[in-house]
């Protein structure tokens, strides 16, 4: 049995572990609300986009638009945004799991694959595989709509040189607090969009200015970088969710230690106040 | 006082601006142009720059950059990328932005560069959009 010292120390160190990981759970859960109302604030913006968007691409063809050009596909460029931390449970595992899962697939169809990682995890745990074309690291803490256009830049002059055909993005899904799963959207070429019916409340009458077409010319970046900052929004506020979840395991999995510990001390201690209790029986008996 | 239209101002961070106005002046892709009420449905691109509305008395500058506005149903929605009100700008900043984006010009001059300069060019007309509205307050 182990010492009582030995013990004692443990529980200690444990009770100290309780204490961060009680923190860091209260943490994110101020973060997860920061992040929340970030998303909240995009979401008017987003759904405005999108209605115009199919409003344009409604009755324009997609031919002359390089951004929309469906080529034959050699090269798919997957985007992964993950977290910058760890400690968030499986969130970002299941990002990368399903990743190279992805990446198996495109390539037993005979198609080359490239990442570009958006957050730290992604790009230190694809690194490996050499297949890594970029990443950028450190932006997930504050990130504003300029990182996302820099990013959505990149992505549209790599394809638009031709070395990728295809661009997919793939997110953790903010789905709601208990729940977070990998997610894929397409970005590359631009597919038209379609909102539903009800939503489609125009008509053929605008007034465009400048033309249709060169509208969609200045549109179809933004719309980039709409798609791109909408991933990260969901990364920020899943990460911090999951984060949640993992440390309220953590904090119940130490008070269960600690509860486990306490009856091996409190054990400990009895057996060795039972063995004083007979040596000084046994001393008292030979004086006699 | 005549009649008005419903301006909306929406960025990625939040609505900005939502209120009744006489007028409002836009930089659109092709020029400026002013929208008053009851205008018919239109759609332009919106460069980077100033967008001014009046409510009565009251005269308002926004600095806008990149993005497209739809005028429908007696109401005109931006979608920009950041709207500034002279009162957020940060001068200082705005200013080093502009002799970062002068300097980059210069080098990307003696470069065949492309894409740096473009970059440095919206660059500076943002940081000179946002110094002429701090101006205006």
């Amino acid at each position: 049995m182990a010492s009582l010292k030995e013990v004692k120390t443990k529980i200690a160190g444990v009770k100290k572990t309780a204490q961060i990981t009680k923190a860091m759970n209260m943490v994110a859960a101020a973060r997860l609300r920061g992040a929340q109302e970030k998303m909240e604030a995009f979401r008017p913006y987003a759904a405005k986009f999108n209605v115009t968007m199919s409003n344009l691409s409604g009755g324009a063809n997609t031919t002359g638009f390089p951004l929309m050009e469906i080529r034959d596909v050699k090269t798919v460029e997957i985007v992964v945004v993950t977290s910058d931390r760890g400690l968030c449970g499986s969130f970002n595992a299941n990002i990368i799991k399903l990743a190279l899962k992805m990446r198996t697939e495109y390539e037993s169809a005979g198609k080359k694959v490239s990442f570009v990682c958006v957050g730290k995890k992604g790009s230190q745990l694809l690194k490996k595989t050499g297949l890594v074309r970029k990443s950028y690291r450190d932006t997930m803490g504050n990130f504003q709509m300029y990182n996302a256009r820099e990013i959505a830049t990149d992505l549209a002059s790599h394809f638009l040189s031709g070395a990728s055909d295809k661009v997919e993005v793939l997110y953790g899904h903010f789905k709601s607090v208990a729940a977070q799963i990998p997610a894929l959207s397409h970005l590359l070429p631009v597919q038209p969009v379609s909102v539903e019916e009800t939503e489609k409340k125009i008509s053929g009458d605008y007034i465009y200015e400048p033309s249709t077409e060169e509208i969609m010319d200045v549109l179809q970046p933004l719309y980039l970088n709409v798609i791109i900052y909408h991933a990260m929004l969901e990364v920020g506020a899943s990460e911090h969710a999951a984060r949640m979840t993992a440390m309220d395991n953590a904090t119940n999995a130490c008070k269960d230690m600690v509860k486990s510990l306490s009856i091996i001390y409190n054990k400990a201690r009895q057996a060795a106040v039972t063995s004083e209790l007979m040596d000084i029986v046994g001393g008292a008996e030979a004086l006699k | 006082m005549g009649q008005q239209i419903r301006l909306e101002v929406v960025t990625p961070t939040g609505a900005k601006v939502s209120e009744d106005v006489d007028i409002v002046n836009a930089p659109g892709f092709g020029g400026d142009f002013g929208v008053l009420a009851n205008h018919a449905p239109f759609l332009s691109t919106i460069k980077i720059g100033t967008l001014t509305y009046e409510n009565g008395k009251k005269r308002e500058s926004l600095m806008v950059s990149g993005g497209f506005c739809e005028v429908s149903n007696n109401k005109i929605t931006f979608l920009v990328e950041s709207a500034e009100k002279g009162s957020e700008i940060d001068v200082e900043r705005a200013l080093k932005a502009k002799e970062r984006a002068e300097k980059r010009l210069v080098q990307a001059a003696q470069q065949t560069e492309n894409f740096n300069r473009k970059r440095a060019e919206v660059a500076l007309q943002r940081a000179l959009a946002r110094l002429k509205v701090s101006n205006m307050r």
